[in-house]
């Protein structure tokens, strides 16, 4: 592995995360991260599309006609969620059943897309691979994250088995069901991206425009 | 790629001279420019057909063990249902006990012009030919059609009819909720009851699927029995009408106090989930009554099936 490679690998793990950085992917991290499990074979599921669609577009990545560009991407990418929705009925079946519409929802996720259009079109096939396999790990550390939150204080439990003792099972934890849907998600993703933004200053934007100051009365 | 090898089948080296065609076409278009026009239609078409290739093998290659899960799933539901289920238990085997049978649910008599096995009530729930458009004033469970004919399983044990599990949906907040009813022989007695597909909010009215919730089930009675409900056919042997009974199951507010009159018939409603627990009282309310399997379970009671 060469300095390159690691780069690639690691940015955008923090540094360049997909999700707390770029915001992209945030409608898949809502839908499955209310129980642990769905999100780790989602964040598989998704790591294994982005890696082997981009080694697959930058394989090809000389050859794609411009007017077509977009179209030749998505055939790549929706042929390799079709399959991994198929893998996942196959050898997964509770899993896939939870996690139902989103796997093929994989097809228009944002980052999918993105590390195409941004990066395979424009590297090798291995680099293209390797910075799939980042953006997917990066993706993986916030859906893994929020979802460990989520139930563990909305269910009191872990993977499904139990870490906070229920109140109604005898324990003291009263569970907080907020957090068993999907607004939640959308809190902690957004305290995730303070978090990150406090840490490491430089992933601030700037504003895009100033605020007008006050001037003279309300109108 | 492919090269003539001596050792290869006829039908391949017929095929050489078109391989080698391929390959030279191949090359000639992968040298022009990528914007021109026959470029853009051989990169399309053959992406397409790579992707093709792809997703239809992996479809056929993986059909056989999808199958598998889907039946396995299944048969995992009525057997929890039926209370069959332990962690130990060999699938197959325990479902050798359990037999599928068509019921008309008019009559309430079996069909056997129907295959059981490959039967799917839900499906022909949707099919205008098998089933039947439900008036809105009696469409209590909120399904707008329901089939003909219902695909129940029969447990027997050592020949004698041991339950009943009688499938059944209901529309609660959000979802259409399917699931299993199971009765004693008697008809009367729930053995259990398993609401395996719905998508109810999580932690509010999902908890239908919370084991301890669903054990509440067990012993409760479905029917009261006040002359009131009949049904008009021959069914006794004088013509006179049986009864079909009231069905006074349901979920109540506020917990059932075992011991006072009706217990019998009361679960707890789900706590923070009205609406599914509405859902749930109407759903067993509609096909316990005579538009569901009130008929066939008033035959089953009184001996005449």
């Amino acid at each position: 592995m060469n300095k390159e490679h690691t780069k690639v690998l690691v940015d955008p793990l923090v540094d360049n995360n997909p999700i707390t950085l770029q915001v992209l992917g945030i409608c898949s991290a809502l839908a499955v991260t209310s129980q642990l499990s769905t999100a780790l074979i989602m964040s598989l599921a998704l790591t294994s599309v982005t890696a082997f669609s981009s080694a697959g577009i930058a394989l090809i990545r000389n050859h794609v006609p411009g007017s077509i560009r977009i179209i030749a991407q998505m055939v790549i990418i929706a042929s390799l969620v079709i399959v991994v929705d198929q893998m996942l009925k196959a050898f997964a079946y509770e899993i896939s059943k939870q996690l139902s519409v989103f796997v093929g929802l994989i097809i228009t996720n944002c980052i999918v897309m993105g590390r195409a259009e941004a990066y395979a079109m424009k590297n090798p096939p291995l680099e293209s691979f390797l910075d799939g396999i980042g953006n997917g790990l990066g993706y993986s550390l916030i859906l893994i994250t929020v979802a460990t939150v989520r139930e563990v204080l909305g269910a009191g439990k872990l993977l499904g088995i139990d870490v906070l003792p229920l109140l109604k099972d005898g324990g003291w934890y009263v569970p907080n069901g907020l957090l068993l849907l999907p607004p939640s998600a959308f809190f902690l993703i957004g305290l995730l991206i303070w978090a990150v933004r406090t840490w490491k200053p430089q992933q601030v934007e700037k504003p895009d425009f100033a605020i007008v100051p006050a001037h003279g009365e309300a109108h | 790629m492919l090269n003539s090898n001596a050792g290869q089948p006829q039908a391949l080296s017929a095929l050489q001279p078109y391989i080698e065609k391929g390959r030279q076409y191949a090359e000639r278009v992968l040298a022009l420019s990528n914007d021109s026009f026959e470029k853009t239609l051989a990169v399309a078409f053959a992406l397409c057909l790579v992707g093709a290739i792809l997703v239809a093998g992996s479809a056929v290659a993986l059909k056989p063990l999808q199958q598998i899960n889907k039946s396995r799933d299944e048969k995992v539901n009525i057997l929890e249902v039926a209370g069959l289920l332990d962690k130990d238990t060999n699938i197959d085997e325990a479902f050798r006990n359990i037999e599928p049978r068509i019921v008309d649910l008019a009559t309430g008599d079996y069909v056997d012009t129907v295959d059981a096995r490959s039967y799917d009530q839900w499906k022909a729930a949707k099919d205008p030919a098998l089933s039947a458009a439900i008036p809105p004033e009696k469409d209590t469970a909120n399904i707008r059609r329901k089939p003909n004919q219902a695909k129940v399983y029969l447990v027997k044990e050592a020949g004698q009819l041991k339950s009943l599990i009688l499938p059944v949906n209901g529309y609660g907040l959000w979802s259409t909720m399917f699931g299993f009813i199971a009765l004693e022989a008697d008809a009367q007695t729930v053995v259990g009851m398993n609401l395996y597909d719905q998508a109810e909010t999580p932690g509010l009215g999902g908890e239908v699927v919370n084991p301890k919730w669903k054990a509440l089930w067990k012993g409760k009675k479905v029917y009261n029995f006040t002359g009131k409900e009949l049904h008009e056919s021959n069914l006794t042997e004088k013509g006179q009408a049986i009864e079909i009974g009231e069905v006074a199951l349901g979920l109540v507010k506020g917990g059932v106090e075992p011991g006072k009159p009706g217990a019998e018939f009361q679960v707890d409603a789900l706590a923070g989930a009205t609406l599914t627990s509405r859902g749930v009282s109407n759903l067993v309310q509609y096909w316990m009554s005579k538009e569901g399997y009130g008929v066939y379970l008033a035959k089953i009671r009184t001996g005449k099936i």
